[in-house]
């Protein structure tokens, strides 16, 4: 019997529009799941069951009334807690706002709330999304419902997390360097990082601006693709936000891949660092959509050897700009009793962040500092343009390219946590994606020889969302469901 | 390139955090770790090579000069930590910029 | 002072900074105008709330494309928005958004007129950035040294700010009140600021150093900071200059640092105790993207261009055939042009026109603290005065006290000159009257002059003049002065 929790977006959305089950009924099943379990999963900072209901209730009211709705309405959505919502807590993960409640809505939320998705809880993250593992966090890890022991992988582990453990079937995450890609894998759920300027930033907490992406997680490609098109769109509160319309993703989405060039990164499918099961998993994918007419080729991209070293430049030194504004004057911690305003600064700033969020401003200060910024930054912002040039000329060759989301599989949780350099090895693949601004998907490709979830990614052009979807979509056909994880009491 | 913890603690004075001794050397450590792997893009020959501040083709993005609704001074206040006389207030100012 | 004689030439540059006069604000569509109750003038944009997104205002942009445009500048086919980097409370997110090294505007020049000589002052370049809060020190004496706390608004954070870079090419004091004063007059005209030094739209730093004259290298450079007028400029480079002199004279050298300017005792001292260079960091604002100035774009902004000060004071002046002064003075900004356009329709002659507004309505005007906008009465009533004293109605000095009193009283000057019987006097037999008192009244004088004192003649004049309360008609009284002293 399948329970309401384990059912996909999509099918729950259909089911509420039949008038099938209400949408506070699907909002109180979740609920009552995540008061039940995420004691031990610790995917949520802050519930919102108010809010909640109350969307809920109104979706149902407005069908009862014969109203048409999106295909989302009435479905819970769990939302990283680093995107803003009017009166509702927001910590980013951090001691520094733990008591922060934000006087407006980010575009995303006001989105979602426009098209009736009940946001049940904030999400756990990394402190400021810097971390791959949500170990970072100033509220403790979350855990993996594959194995409670180990990592759900970062920043936006609280929203896979959420979306593997049936808390939810929709999340929202950012990625700037990895941090929906690599938890999505680690999870063994779908998650997307779209071009960068198709989902408005405003009311996001930044971390990178120019390299920051709010979005997806679910379980299935389609539903990923439905809570994409909710999302999207030009916004004019966002100067960095794509005037061009937004294609329909779900129309089409059954094209499959016939003739479709498809482009394996050798560099990254199998070699030093690389767990065996990853490459495994990942060769099955291969396999698996030649035998469905796509044309297999290889491609080596030698810029993308210095893409993790750009990305530690770039990254850093934005977000220590970005960091700055948290300083005890208008919002957030402030240490009492200072004899002064920077005193009061330096104090506040020093207790409210962790030490990852700390060494990232250190470094990103030190980069754009007088007499380095051509040596560090400006040189990285050189690299970039050879990354997207390498880019470009991959996609003369092929229409997407594919090779694994992360090197390995969850790690247990403290395994990393004293080796900053090994940590940021983590998004070695899905880093160049963020630097050129392209769209990039990560889907469960099956388990690895440890039964932990593996992750195919998908890359593509900006823009190429559509096509990724369809790819994506074929593969997951073609290999069936997955594996649920323990959590879910199934044997 | 290797840090010493004097350069530490000049960057930590312009980024508003303090650190005891024993955490400066810590940062120096581990930074100079990372700027020495970062340091592998300083290899690459870019001298033609222009820099990507951008990755979207945007530019000329504006907006009209029109007034829309403000916060009300309430809701400006809400976040602060201390308020008085409609403003927020903080400890003494020492210098100006 | 009388002129310093020294053997070393002023280096001075000065960086103006322009509030543009535009409804909403650089980044955000809160509103601008002055004098709000605090922080109800924000959003989460101009507070930097964490989360929110800059987008420029078209319009100040256009802005300070017409001040490159109107300054001879080029204007930078492809030009970005700078953060600039620091921690001060009245900066909500820490950073300024502001331009650095690809700034919209670059190499320009303004041309001032000093001491009969033209001087090209190069313009560095001009670009957009935005304000910060205000913060009030509270304390015993609302300075900043004896605060014991700050209290921080925002309306003022995110309104956009023109800074005008000039080259170093000034050489005096004067030169500076100069091309502070044409500047002004240009931003004026323009129309994109009200360019209010006193009430903030306009401000002012100066960079000064000294080097002996015929060298190229420049000496140290000193800073100086919180001049509230252009009469403050003025008076701060002669302290500075002199101050810099004498340290040079005596053998000391000159600290790099930043002085502040005391208005009270005219001097400055020095404001940072340490000296330590700012280190700001600029990188190119992610959240905004390029400018991109295009051909078409620049000649839509440059159609909207006025006549500026420098050929509406040509035209003025060879138009109407007036002297330098005198055109400078009518041509001074547009609503005096329109004045004096208003008293040459109704009849007044250029030169009349010119005198008046130049003597008495200048004088009016600045007694009364006003600008000649809200002159107290049109320039027809002006030009029917003038008229009056042509005619020879009313003699001049009557015209000119029924001028002032009738500006305090808020009637027009021929109101005045009716109720109070100021009309000239000419009729003969009254002034006779009057000239027979004076002389039986100053038989001494009379005898004087018979003697050969012909001075003594003013003093007589002077005295019936006083007896008519000045409305007997010069011309007259001279004459039956004249004759009578002539006889017996």
């Amino acid at each position: 019997m399948t329970e309401v929790w384990e059912l996909s977006a999509a099918e729950l959305g259909r089911m509420i529009a039949r008038k099938e089950t209400s949408a506070r009924d699907v909002v109180d099943v979740h609920l009552s799941r995540i008061e039940a379990l995420d004691d031990s999963v610790n995917a949520f900072l802050t519930l919102t069951p108010d809010l909640a209901r109350a969307t809920a209730d109104d979706v149902d009211q407005r069908i009862a009334a014969g109203e048409q709705l999106g295909p989302l309405a009435g479905v819970p959505l769990a939302l990283k807690d680093i995107l803003c919502v009017d009166g509702v807590r927001t910590t980013a993960g951090s001691k520094i706002l733990e008591g922060y409640v934000p006087p407006y809505d980010s575009t995303v939320v006001r989105k979602l709330r426009a098209a009736g998705v009940p946001i049940v809880g904030k999400a756990n993250l990394d402190e400021f999304a810097m971390g791959s593992s949500t170990e970072n966090s100033a509220y403790g890890p979350s855990r993996n419902p594959w194995d409670l022991a180990r990592v759900p992988g970062g920043s936006s582990g609280g929203s896979a997390a959420a979306v593997s453990a049936g808390f939810a079937p929709l999340g929202i995450g950012t990625d700037t360097g990895g941090s929906i890609r690599q938890p999505a894998s680690l999870c063994g759920v779908v998650g997307v990082k779209p071009t960068y300027g198709l989902v408005s930033r405003y009311g996001l907490l930044a971390f990178a601006s120019s390299l920051d992406q709010v979005g997806p997680f679910a379980r299935t490609v389609e539903d990923a693709a439905l809570l994409l098109e909710a999302i999207a769109g030009h916004d004019r509160m966002d100067a960095t936000s794509i005037p061009e319309e937004v294609p329909p993703y779900v129309k089409g989405l059954e094209s499959g891949v016939k003739g479709l060039r498809i482009g394996v990164v050798s560099d990254w499918v199998e070699g030093e660092g690389v767990q065996p099961g990853v490459t495994e998993r990942v060769r099955a994918a291969i396999e698996s959509l030649s035998s469905l007419g796509a044309e297999i080729g290889e491609i080596s991209l030698p810029s993308f050897r210095y893409a993790l070293s750009a990305y530690y430049l770039i990254a850093p030194a934005e977000c220590s700009s970005n960091l700055a504004r948290y300083d005890g004057v208008r919002w957030g911690l402030r240490a009492p009793e200072a004899k002064d305003v920077v005193e009061m600064n330096v104090r506040s700033r020093t207790a409210g962040f962790g030490d990852e969020v700390k060494r990232r401003i250190m470094l990103g200060t030190y980069a754009l500092s007088a007499g380095y910024y051509d040596a560090y930054y400006g040189k990285a912002q050189q690299v970039r343009t050879l990354v997207i040039r390498d880019f470009e000329k991959a996609y003369e060759r092929f229409d997407v390219l594919l090779g694994p989301t992360s090197p390995t599989t969850a790690f247990k949780i403290g395994e990393k946590a004293d080796d900053p350099l090994a940590m940021y090895l983590n998004d070695v693949f899905t880093i160049p994606s963020n630097l050129a601004g392209a769209a990039a998907i990560s889907l469960p490709c099956g388990l690895a020889e440890d039964g932990l979830p593996v992750g195919l990614q998908l890359l593509g052009p900006p823009m190429s969302e559509g096509l990724l979807f369809k790819v994506a979509y074929a593969y997951e056909q073609a290999r069936g469901p997955v594996d649920a994880p323990p959590l879910w009491g199934r044997s | 390139m290797a840090l010493d913890r004097e350069q530490v603690a000049h960057v930590a004075r312009l980024a508003r955090l303090s650190f005891t001794d024993e955490e400066l050397d810590r940062f120096a450590h581990q930074l100079s770790d990372i700027l020495a792997y970062a340091d592998q893009v300083t290899a690459l020959a870019t001298d033609d090579v222009p820099p990507t501040s951008h990755a979207l083709p945007l530019k000329n993005v504006f907006r009209p000069d029109e007034i829309g609704p403000c916060l009300s001074q309430e809701k400006a206040l809400s976040t602060a930590p201390e308020v008085e006389q409609g403003r927020f207030k903080v400890p003494r100012i020492m210098e100006e910029p | 002072m009388g002129a310093i004689v020294s053997t070393y030439e002023a280096v001075i540059g000065l960086e103006v900074h322009v509030e543009l006069a535009t409804h909403s604000k650089m980044f955000c569509d809160s509103p601008t105008t002055f004098g709000a109750e605090p922080n109800t003038q924000t959003c989460p944009v101009c507070l930097g709330e964490p989360g929110s997104l800059p987008v420029p205002n078209r319009r100040a942009i256009e802005y300070l494309m017409l001040i490159g445009l109107a300054l001879d500048c080029r204007i930078a086919p492809h030009s970005l928005f700078h953060r600039k980097n620091y921690f001060y409370p009245d900066m909500p997110k820490n950073y300024q958004i502001s331009q650095y090294d690809l700034p919209l505007c670059v190499e320009g020049y303004l041309d001032v007129e000093v001491d009969g000589a033209e001087r090209r002052i190069g313009i560095t370049r001009a670009h957009m950035e935005e304000d910060t809060g205000k913060s009030l020190h509270v304390g015993t004496t609302g300075r900043i040294a004896e605060a014991k706390y700050s209290l921080i608004d925002y309306n003022r954070a995110g309104i956009p700010l023109v800074e005008v870079v000039s080259e170093p090419d000034i050489r005096s004091a004067l030169e500076a009140q100069r091309y502070l004063t044409e500047l002004r007059a240009i931003l004026q005209t323009l129309g994109v600021s009200d360019v209010r030094m006193e009430e903030g739209s306009m401000r002012c730093d100066a960079n000064v150093s000294l080097r002996a004259p015929g060298t190229e290298a420049f000496g140290t450079k000193v800073e100086i900071k919180n001049l509230n007028s252009i009469r403050s400029v003025s008076r701060a480079l002669t302290y500075e200059i002199d101050r810099q002199q004498k340290a040079l004279d005596g053998g000391d050298g000159i600290v790099q640092e930043t002085r502040h300017f005391d208005e009270n005792t005219g001097k400055t001292h020095s404001l940072r105790s340490k000296e330590e260079a700012f280190d700001y960091r600029y990188f190119p604002e992610p959240d905004l993207v390029p400018i991109e100035a295009g051909d078409d774009w620049i000649a839509e902004v440059r159609a909207l261009m006025p006549e500026l000060p420098r050929a509406r004071r040509a035209r003025i002046a060879s138009e109407h055939d007036l002297t330098p002064e005198q055109a400078a003075f009518v041509a001074a900004s547009p609503s005096s042009v329109q004045y004096f356009e208003a008293l040459l329709a109704s009849g007044t002659a250029a030169r009349d026109a010119a005198v008046w507004m130049a003597g008495e309505l200048s004088r009016a005007l600045n007694g009364a603290g006003e600008s000649i906008e809200n002159a107290r009465f049109s320039a027809a009533d002006l030009a029917a005065l003038i008229a009056a004293v042509k005619e020879g109605t009313v003699t001049l000095s009557s015209a000119k006290k029924a001028f002032q009193d009738a500006y305090t009283a808020g009637k027009t000057p021929l109101q005045i000159v009716d109720e109070r019987g100021l009309h000239q006097v000419s009729d003969d037999g009254a002034i006779a009257t009057i000239v027979d008192e004076v002389l039986s009244a100053n038989e001494a004088e009379v005898a004087r002059f018979r003697a050969g004192e012909e001075k003594v003649f003013k003093f007589l004049v002077g005295q019936v003049m006083k007896a008519t309360k000045g409305q007997a008609s010069p011309q007259v009284v001279d004459r039956v002065l004249r004759a009578r002293l002539g006889n017996s």
